[in-house]
């Protein structure tokens, strides 16, 4: 009882100094709608606990990372593998890092189909809106001091994108990279952003976003045909906290404390379970066998790239994050009033739906990439057996041919291979033997061209072999015209010499 | 008794002497901001600055000649021209020099014309093929297929002493210096 007393003597003494204690009390007690103490409130919160679980593993971080081009990828290591639980705080980071560009992106999902970002929180929605850009610069940035194979050939690829930009480009370029190349000057400022710069806004505008939820007051639940107009909307809201409204404390604090414990956990489950991202090789421009890919948030982007046509590909580039971000600048302002619930929302819940479908669509297919070619197939994947089964000896060379040419590196056989081009299982039914031939020596249709690389000899042989490409019982494509033609030229006495090619003895 | 109010009354017609004073105040630390504002810009834009002209671009010996056989393709690295200490490995460049014959080359930079990935160079094939986004390319650097707008980045080069040189220096985007130098050479063969 001594000591009670003794305590709140204590805080007392403080409070008469601070005077903090009856604002904190007033902002924990103020009073939410009843419907607001629910789980799908709690998504605003949790980014919240995850950005703080960042800085407090990112400072561990930097206890022992070397912002150096010289030296970032060994203390890496060195944290890895040589640091008692370093490679356990790394491995906290990289999945918080996911975690909070997945939370955030669920939080923007959720306060879109609630309609909260309708009068009178637009700018809460708005400062929401930098909050995600943030975040985003965050996971780039901090890919980019995992300075390994990836995150150098990231750069250039984010360096080639900025190159785009009319007339600044190369200087943005420079402005970016610090320099004229990638190098330590560039890790420099990205740790300069990642550390300072953007954390700092973040905490600034986390600060003002809280703020405004709690001036405003929390986003009651919506219920269709409950309209938001300009001219009554907070004195509705007023009656609503006021006549049937709970204390956010602890109605509906417990279940962001719940969701906060569990997302901790899950964090650090993942980090137990996973353990650490890369990093990947040693960032040796002169090591070129690499593949490099972002990380998981960004592949849709890798996916995107490969797929627009090249024409699209720089106005897409440089405007669509334009009109994107204004879009989602000027939502608020478009549609500010009106119906909240997602209930009588079709076009924003479908729009959520084709973004969602689409970024999954592209992020999937980013995962096996088969628009680029497999560097090893060549070597690595052997003609199926059944393919060279009582072939003669032509179709044998042909089949070496195809090998050794690195067709397999985008063609498929017996699905093993690349899937750039068509897999080549029965292209004897899809094209004749004249086509066939065209189609190697001059290309086309995203094909390069092999007639400079191939001898006539070596044409014969794969165009044999991949005339013997066709299912059982399935015939290979022939040209109609062309026995008529043949047997024209015998009755007319003139030697058939057909398709063969100089230099080859039918 | 009549006394001093204590906060004087703003006077409309006149400034007072405690307004004119902040007004000063504010003027000084606009001056202030804008002097320190000259030497903080032109810190920020030092690396823009610096690269003005072909800046950054200087010539590199690459090798022997000898080095590199006639008709083959060969990868070759550089230390690039302007160095940090805290560079490290990435100091270094790769480029794929191309010996046509005699003293007829062709350098390219490693760096796909699309987005930069680094292009592998099959002899049997005679292609240039990008692990990113499938760009490929012949063994001239042209563009063959993939999503390439352009061939590959060629360095100028000249043979003094029978040392090959390029004259490189800067990460090779589609903006950048290095790829006016030889822009236009190679038409595009799709």
């Amino acid at each position: 009882m001594h000591i009670m007393s003794s305590l709140a003597k204590i805080g007392t003494w403080f409070d008469r100094r601070l005077q903090l204690a009856a604002p904190i009390r007033e902002a924990a007690e103020h009073p939410i709608p009843r419907n607001t103490s629910s789980w799908w409130y709690v998504f605003g919160s949790a980014a919240l606990t995850v950005f703080i679980l960042q800085i407090v593993t990112g400072i561990l971080l930097a206890l022992v990372y070397v912002p150096s081009g010289a030296e970032a990828w060994s203390s890496l290591q060195a944290l890895n593998h040589d640091i008692t639980l370093g490679w356990f705080i790394r491995a906290m980071h990289g999945w918080g890092s996911n975690f909070m560009v997945a939370i955030v992106l669920i939080h923007m999902v959720q306060v879109f189909l609630f309609g909260a970002y309708k009068f009178p929180r637009e700018l809460t929605w708005i400062i929401g809106v930098f909050l995600l850009l943030m975040t985003l610069g965050m996971a780039f940035s901090g890919q980019v001091l995992r300075f390994d194979q990836d995150a150098y050939w990231g750069l250039g690829i984010g360096a080639s994108i900025a190159s785009r930009v009319p007339i600044l480009g190369p200087s943005i370029v420079k402005l970016m990279l610090g320099g004229p190349i990638i190098a330590g000057a560039t890790l420099s400022r990205f740790f300069a952003l990642h550390v300072f710069v953007i954390p700092g806004l973040l905490i600034g505008f986390v600060g003002l976003h809280v703020l405004m939820v709690l001036k405003l007051g929390i986003n009651e639940w919506p219920m269709p045909g409950r309209i938001v107009k300009r001219a009554t909307y907070v004195s509705e809201y007023h009656e609503l906290t006021q006549k049937d409204g709970v204390p956010f404390f602890s109605y509906g604090a417990w279940k962001d404390m719940f969701f906060a414990a569990f997302i901790i956990l899950a964090v650090a489950a993942c980090a137990l379970y996973f353990g650490t991202f890369g990093p990947s090789g040693r960032p040796d421009p002169t090591i070129i066998q690499t593949v490099p890919k972002p990380d998981y948030f960004f592949l849709w982007l890798y996916a995107l790239l490969s797929l627009l046509p090249p024409s699209l590909e720089t106005p897409v580039l440089l405007i669509g994050p334009v009109l994107a971000i204004a879009g989602l600048l000027l939502l608020p302002f478009l549609s500010g009033e009106g119906e909240k619930s997602w209930k009588r929302r079709p076009i924003a819940v479908l729009t959520v739906l084709l973004i969602a479908i689409t970024l999954g669509t592209f992020t999937h297919l980013a995962g096996y990439t088969p628009w680029s070619p497999h560097m090893n197939a060549w070597s690595g994947d052997p003609v199926p057996h059944r393919y060279i089964h009582d072939s003669t000896a032509l179709e044998r060379q042909g089949a070496l041919v195809f090998q050794v040419k690195q067709c397999r590196n985008c063609h498929s056989l017996g699905e093993s291979g690349g899937q750039r081009g068509p897999a080549l299982d029965s292209v004897a039914v899809r094209l004749t033997q004249d086509q066939l031939i065209r189609q190697v020596i001059q290309g086309g249709g995203n094909m390069p061209a092999y007639g400079k690389n191939l001898s006539p000899a070596e044409t014969t042989a794969m165009v044999a072999f991949l005339e013997t490409l066709h299912p059982n019982g399935e015939p290979p494509a022939r040209d109609a015209s062309r026995d008529l033609a043949l047997s024209d030229e015998n009755q007319s006495g003139v030697k058939p010499h057909g398709v063969r090619l100089p230099g080859v003895k039918p | 008794m009549a006394t001093k109010p204590a906060l004087a009354p703003p006077t409309d017609a006149a400034i007072s002497r405690r307004g004119f004073l902040m007004k000063l105040g504010i003027l000084l630390n606009a001056v202030a901001a804008s002097l320190v504002a000259v030497p903080v810009v032109g810190f920020l834009l030092s690396s823009i600055t610096r690269g003005r002209g072909n800046g950054y671009l200087s010539w590199v010996p690459l090798g022997k000649v000898s080095e590199f056989p006639e008709g083959e393709t060969r990868l070759a690295t550089f230390q690039n021209p302007y160095v940090m200490p805290t560079d490290g490995k990435t100091a270094e460049t790769a480029c794929w020099v191309r010996r046509i014959a005699g003293e007829q080359f062709q350098v390219f930079a490693v760096n796909c014309a699309h987005l930069g990935c680094p292009v592998r160079w099959f002899p049997q094939s005679a292609l240039f093929m990008c692990p990113c986004h499938g760009g490929a390319y012949y063994q001239d650097g042209s563009r063959a297929s993939g999503p390439p707008e352009r061939g590959l980045f060629e360095y100028p080069y000249k043979i003094e002493n029978g040392l090959i040189t390029i004259q490189a220096g800067e990460l090779p985007t589609p903006g950048a210096a290095i790829a006016e130098l030889t822009a236009g050479k190679k038409p595009c063969i799709s």
